[in-house]
């Protein structure tokens, strides 16, 4: 019977990976949402709910990229906030561009603020914790200069559609732009890339004992982040219009998301869907904690939560409580 | 491709325990998802932040007639109680050298407000220097602002304070060495020679809830949706709306903090369709994030239900394009026109109010043309009186 279940269990955490639970809390949570309120489920209300949480989660692939690196990005919420204000005043001095052109060019800058990240933290050996907490004060900085505090553009209706309408009708732009970046990443993580990123994170001299160019795939993880950033800002400009606080906070719901996705801070340990799951599960938690009644005021005391209680539980040595167990019911006699 | 650690098991704990936790605070016999069961709001009681002799002073103020030229309500004054200023009156030739102590820029409003006062200071060909210090919203930075400024040879200060209590001694200070003039936020002193501001958080609140309860049907569902909680010129217009509320026969189903950011209002209002199912009217204690809200009944396919925001462009421009049912109280921008005008009266020895009270004008269906001017940017705040200004409009931002 022991034996059985542990079987068992090896079997569903091998299926499943290091996200097994993030997907137990995720069901959990779309439990708890569907008794509170039923309506939930309904296409249009849960395409919505999909349509709001595909920021958070491109956000949080970006992020799952440079952490299993070992680093951190902490100026992802500075990149968006930038990219919605930038959008906004390019928008006000060429009111008659093409939302492809601004798009791409927020995509570019994005990569541009990441390359600058990586390239600081591996080559001016900066930890990533400080460079990317610097670019966040700079970006900030800069963007309330540019704009003086209150953006001046506005955005026009084609340049939202990406952030705000649907695919014929019913289908979110947002929920499959969230698909295409899930399975971007899950190809990147199973290709020659991800491998060596997951290697360089779990022992950076391993790896390059190995062969591996760690500076070259740190550096890229960190322009990826920065990408998935600017794809962000083009959702939520899209998706409620210009503000200069539009990405506040984004930075810790990433790193919260994937945390919570059982993805290890360090690095070399975790998967990209379900640091995407995780944060699928964070937004599922702040809609239950809205539908409930909660002061969103608890928001950021719940994420502070979460983060500890999940590396906490993540470092714990849960190997030897189970040996401790093994023994003592090996003891009684049968 | 790596392999757990089996916290599966503590993971599901926590998230239950969260889930019990968050559950606990709901009252028993109000199970979520049913309709009327209020977070905070209606329950009949008021918070701390309530001056029952304050509000009835300003709902007084909001009917009472202004006095003073037609058609410029920054020096309109409302129940005006004139001061002597003989003793400021400036002595010798020369331009005059008006300071100013700001609290900080930070937001569009102020941000709108100062170039307002920039314009005004242009306008007065004997102010000869203009020296503005932004204490970027720290008190400490603001009180040695002050002491610099006392020092600098100013003709007359004018200070908007970042905080109410942590100025007053630096305030205090200044009074004993030039005449202070004070504006939009108080004071605890009455030491300067005119302190300047709109009627209040309590008009404002009160023109915004009224209208709901004229133009939604009883029984009607309120939304109530609020930046933060603390901030006092924000909770003296949530407890006048409330207490408007409480005596109407509208049912406020919710009251929200959004703090300010479009992303959270829309989620905050979207989850409040799904949870009352409807949402027949939606009080909001400043404007915004009311297009974000009206986006937000777009976008669960409903009808935007009456509203009420504020003087910013946006919310205007909405208002105009897709006909909403919606009023704006503002907290009027023109108020940084006034302290320019009085220094000016008081260094000229002339009177003035010791509480000089600015009308707080409302902008309605019928007076939406004569405010929404095209092309300007979207937080521009379009109670600012500064139409005839010099600079206008280029300086407040239109392309």
């Amino acid at each position: 019977m022991t034996t059985a279940t542990a079987v068992w269990r090896k079997r569903g955490t091998a299926a499943l990976g290091a996200g097994a639970p993030v997907y137990a809390l995720l069901a959990v949570l779309f439990a708890a949402l569907a008794l509170t309120n039923p309506d939930f489920y309904e296409p249009d209300r849960f395409l919505a709910f999909v349509k709001r949480t595909a920021p958070l989660v491109i956000l949080a692939a970006g992020q799952y990229l440079v952490v299993v690196s070992g680093e951190f990005d902490l100026s992802v919420g500075a990149v968006v906030t930038a990219g919605v204000v930038v959008a906004a005043e390019l928008y006000g001095s060429f009111p008659e561009a093409h939302w492809l052109v601004i798009s791409l060019a927020l995509l570019l800058a994005g990569a541009v603020a990441g390359l600058a990240n990586g390239l600081i933290t591996t080559f001016l050996r900066v930890p990533s914790f400080i460079t990317t907490l610097g670019m966040m004060l700079i970006l900030e900085g800069a963007v309330f200069y540019w704009a003086g505090g209150s953006p001046h553009g506005v955005l026009p209706e084609d340049f939202r559609i990406l952030g705000r309408g649907s695919a014929f009708g019913w289908l979110p732009w947002a929920a499959l732009a969230c698909l295409a970046a899930g399975v971007l990443a899950v190809w990147l993580m199973r290709s020659d890339f991800g491998r060596t990123l997951i290697a360089t994170g779990d022992s950076e001299r391993t790896a390059t004992l190995s062969g591996v160019r760690t500076h070259r795939v740190r550096v890229l993880a960190f322009v990826l982040s920065g990408v998935a950033a600017a794809l962000t800002a083009i959702l939520v400009g899209g998706f409620s219009g210009v503000s200069a606080q539009a990405g506040r906070g984004y930075e810790f719901e990433a790193i919260t998301a994937v945390v919570l996705g059982g993805v290890a801070l360090g690095g070399g340990r975790g998967s990209v869907v379900s640091a995407m799951a995780g944060a699928f599960s964070l937004q599922a938690l702040f809609t239950l904690l809205n539908l409930q009644g909660v002061s969103g005021a608890l928001e950021s005391t719940v994420q502070g939560v979460i983060v500890i209680a999940a590396v906490g539980l993540g470092a714990a040595n849960w190997s030897r409580l189970r040996r401790t167990r093994t023994r003592s019911s090996g003891g009684t006699p049968s | 491709m790596i392999r757990s650690r089996l916290w599966a098991p503590s993971a599901l704990l926590l998230a239950s325990a969260l889930i019990t936790s968050c559950s606990s605070d709901i009252p028993p016999d109000s199970p979520a998802g049913s309709k009327g069961a209020p977070d905070s709001g209606s329950d009949g009681k008021q918070s701390k932040f309530f001056d029952q002799a304050e509000y009835k002073k300003q709902l007084k103020l909001t009917r009472a007639a202004p006095e003073g030229p037609d058609g410029k309500p920054w020096e309109q004054m409302i129940e005006p109680k004139m001061a002597d200023t003989a003793q400021y009156k400036k002595k010798g030739s020369g331009g005059i050298h008006l300071c100013f102590s700001n609290a900080g820029v930070f937001n569009p409003w102020r941000q709108v407000g100062l170039t307002t006062m920039k314009a005004e200071v242009k306008l007065h060909k004997e102010i000869s220097e203009f020296t503005v210090l932004d204490a970027q919203g720290k008190d400490d930075k603001q009180i040695s602002d002050i002491q610099e400024l006392t020092g600098k040879n100013c003709d007359a200060l004018i200070v908007s304070p970042n905080t109410t209590a942590t100025l007053t001694p630096a305030v205090k200070e200044a009074c004993g060495k030039l005449p202070v003039i004070v504006f939009d936020r108080g004071v605890e002193t009455d030491c300067a020679v005119t302190f300047i501001n709109p009627i209040g958080g309590y008009g404002y609140g009160a023109v915004a809830a009224d209208f709901l309860i004229d133009k939604v049907k009883p029984k009607g569902k309120i939304l109530a949706l609020r930046i933060s909680p603390g901030v006092d010129v924000l909770e003296n217009r949530w407890s006048a709306g409330k207490a408007a509320f409480d005596k109407s026969e509208l049912d406020v189903v919710d009251v929200k903090f959004t703090e300010g950011d479009p992303v959270k209002t829309k989620s905050v209002v979207a989850d409040a369709i799904s949870r009352h199912g409807t949402i027949d009217g939606v009080w909001m204690d400043s404007g915004a994030t009311a297009v974000a809200a009206v986006e937000a009944f777009e976008d669960a396919g409903v009808d935007v239900p009456p509203i009420t925001g504020e003087d910013q462009q946006d919310f205007l421009q909405a208002w105009k394009d897709k006909k909403l049912t919606a009023i704006a109280p503002t907290y009027p921008t023109f108020q940084w026109r006034t302290p320019v005008i009085a220094a000016l009266k008081i260094l000229d020895g002339k009177q003035v109010p010791k509480k000089w009270k600015l009308p707080q004008p409302t902008v309605t269906e019928d007076n939406l043309d004569q405010y929404l001017k095209a092309g300007m940017p979207p937080l521009h705040y379009a109670m600012c009186g500064c139409e005839n200004l010099p600079g206008f409009p280029e300086a407040w931002g239109k392309k």
